[in-house]
């Protein structure tokens, strides 16, 4: 147990000594949280907008109001004529024009039918679609509102409410996802990095000639990285709750434990990638490209598995990730508990004997 | 050298690979405090047959222990009474000298007293007590070889395996290392060592060569000299390596 413990104490002093792993360990998670968090937002904020106001009545100004005070709007210019249009959006800044029609009051009262135009910068097609359905949103809410008392001739009143996002938070879909990116790099890419090094160094060599077997070499290797990746999945959930207020519905503590299955799973495949890489390039690479990117693509972390083509979506069957994914979403937002994530769980659990064993059967080969 | 005392004992030492016979039929002994010199050319089976030595691999066949302890069973006692050593530097770059000491005497399940006291001597022993705490990437080439060896003999082995420990250094440093070497000897721990420089075998009690995954020659430097008309071990070396088919 002493040589253990010695075992580890070098590792630490690997980790804490070298400025690179430091940065991925404790530098990534909160780095990808802000950027994830702050930045790639797709959420409506305080876009900016004209309005071409042929009417100026008191119903205009109303639904004007309306719109600049949901916070999703901003208005910056009101122009004078449709002409300035072009002029407008080649400037840039402003990305929506709303144009109430002439006497527009007087039709939405007398003849019931008001009219407006909405014109997008569809350069960025999927802000622009956003904009248009959130402008809809606003106008169709004053349409409800001015007829109230009033019988409305048979019309369909839809009232939609988003179950477990009900604000539409994309740091809510980012969390989980940043949360089994940054396990998946930490876990595999360190764990096989530094099993390289030794490789690479001619250290391996030693610590096998020596009378730790390599039992002990694996788990003193792999040990550090598991209480490090917990550490980070803590910084990162609390990081989401606190800042960014991502519920914890489900049990906190089968969070934890779906959290550490998959840190095992994530070092069994260091561990793998280990036996096949020499040296540390290689290893890095092949986290890179076996790990990194499917699991930011393909596991439905950013882009929705369904929407796929069909080739993809078998290929994401395969990517550990999701299912570790689709277990946070529901523990998290869903707030159910194992009888429904069960499933996922045994995939996971699944993959891990088998990286194990693979490994195991790599190592023997080399042995022999 | 104590002739009575055999550290190493190989008898009918064979390894396959499928078709292909990387040690054929080995045996030989050797006496605890030897140098002894295990030469051959690259692809000649070396390599697997240290692999073999140091319980890293199983052979396919024959009788073999080392320091008196069997390679099929007693794998775990066998590894902790050798020593071993690479070409490739063998200490941590970024521990200090000191850690890198402390952790090698705790794989080999010193305790923290021997090894402070011994870590003490050694320092004095090899000047280096002003850099005890500094990191092994800040001394020099020659030093951080002889402090690898050091390391390497630090729990008191049977037996060292040294394999091609003298790559790519300056042939002072390698005196100073051959010096090392000699003082190990005398105080009875047996070297067993590889190398691709012919005036180092020179330096050995015995030499052994192998040819295509067989023991050609063994007997001392001088001995094998006069056997093969030669001058030196180079031309030794060289009259035996023409006959080898298997060469990387």
């Amino acid at each position: 147990m002493n040589r253990f413990f010695g075992f580890l104490k070098k590792e630490f002093y690997h980790i804490f000594r070298d400025k690179r792993s430091m940065l991925i360990l404790f530098g990534m998670p909160i780095v990808q949280i802000m950027l994830f968090g702050y930045v790639i937002n797709t959420d409506l904020k305080d876009v900016k907008m004209a309005v071409l106001d042929h009417s100026k009545d008191e119903y205009t100004a109303e639904i004007i109001n309306k719109i600049t005070s949901s916070g999703y709007f901003q208005l910056t210019e009101n122009l004078q004529h449709l002409d300035q249009a072009d002029a407008v959006f080649r400037k840039g800044e402003v990305k929506l024009i709303l144009v109430f029609e002439p006497d527009f009051g007087k039709n939405l009262i007398k003849n019931s039918n008001g009219n407006v135009q909405i014109l997008t910068d569809a350069s960025d097609p999927n802000t622009a679609n956003l904009e248009v359905n959130y402008l809809q949103g606003i106008l169709q809410n004053y349409n409800v509102e001015i007829n109230e008392g009033r019988p409305v001739p048979s019309s369909v009143q839809v009232k939609s409410r988003m179950y477990f996002n009900s604000n539409l938070e994309s740091v809510f879909m980012f969390i989980p996802g940043i949360m089994a990116t940054i396990l998946m790099l930490v876990s595999a890419m360190m764990t096989s990095i530094s099993i390289a090094r030794e490789k690479e160094l001619g250290t391996m060599e030693i610590l096998l000639v020596s009378p730790l077997n390599p039992l002990q070499i694996i788990l003193g290797k792999v040990t550090p990285y598991l209480a490090l990746s917990f550490i980070n999945a803590l910084v990162i959930i609390g990081m989401g709750y606190f800042v960014f207020g991502v519920p914890i519905l489900g049990s906190f503590v089968l969070l934890m434990a779906e959290s550490i299955l998959f840190i095992f799973l994530a070092l069994s495949i260091g561990i793998f990638i280990s036996t096949v890489a020499k040296s540390q390039q290689v290893a890095m690479m092949l986290s890179m490209f076996v790990l990194m990117l499917p699991t930011i693509i393909l596991s439905g972390f950013i882009f929705p598995i369904r929407n796929m083509p069909v080739p993809l979506q078998v290929i994401s069957h395969i990517i550990p990730p999701k299912y570790f994914i689709i277990i946070l979403k529901n523990i998290m937002l869903k707030g159910v508990g194992f009888e429904y994530v069960w499933k996922e769980t045994l995939v996971l659990f699944g993959m891990t004997i088998g990286f194990i064993v693979l490994s195991l059967k790599k190592f023997k080969v080399r042995l022999q | 050298m104590n002739k009575d005392v055999k550290v190493i004992r190989v008898k009918n030492l064979y390894k396959k690979f499928g078709d292909f016979t990387a040690n054929d039929n080995l045996s030989f002994e050797v006496s605890k405090g030897e140098i002894f010199g295990f030469l051959g050319a690259n692809g000649a089976g070396k390599t697997t047959a240290i692999k073999i030595l140091c319980g890293l691999s199983y052979p396919s066949s024959g009788e073999i222990s080392v320091a008196g302890f069997d390679v099929y069973k007693e794998r775990e006692l066998l590894k902790r009474n050798i020593g071993y050593m690479s070409q490739k530097f063998s200490l941590y770059e970024d521990l200090t000298v000191y850690e890198n000491i402390r952790f090698y005497g705790g794989i080999y399940g010193m305790t923290k007293q021997e090894i402070d006291t011994k870590t003490n001597g050694l320092l004095d022993q090899l000047d280096l007590q002003h850099s005890r705490n500094k990191r092994i990437s800040s001394l020099p080439l020659g030093w951080k070889q002889k402090l690898a060896f050091s390391v390497a003999i630090f729990h008191n082995p049977e037996i060292v395996f040294l394999d091609e420990p003298t790559g790519g250094v300056d042939p002072v440093t390698r005196r100073q290392f051959w010096d090392l070497i000699y003082e190990a000897s005398r105080a009875g721990i047996t070297i067993f060592v590889t190398t691709h420089y012919m005036d180092e075998a020179e330096y050995c009690d015995r030499v052994s060569i192998m040819v295509d995954g067989r023991v050609e020659a063994l007997d001392t430097p001088t001995k094998l000299k006069e056997q093969f008309n030669a001058l030196d071990m180079d031309q030794v070396f060289l009259s035996l390596a023409r006959k080898a088919k298997n060469v990387e």
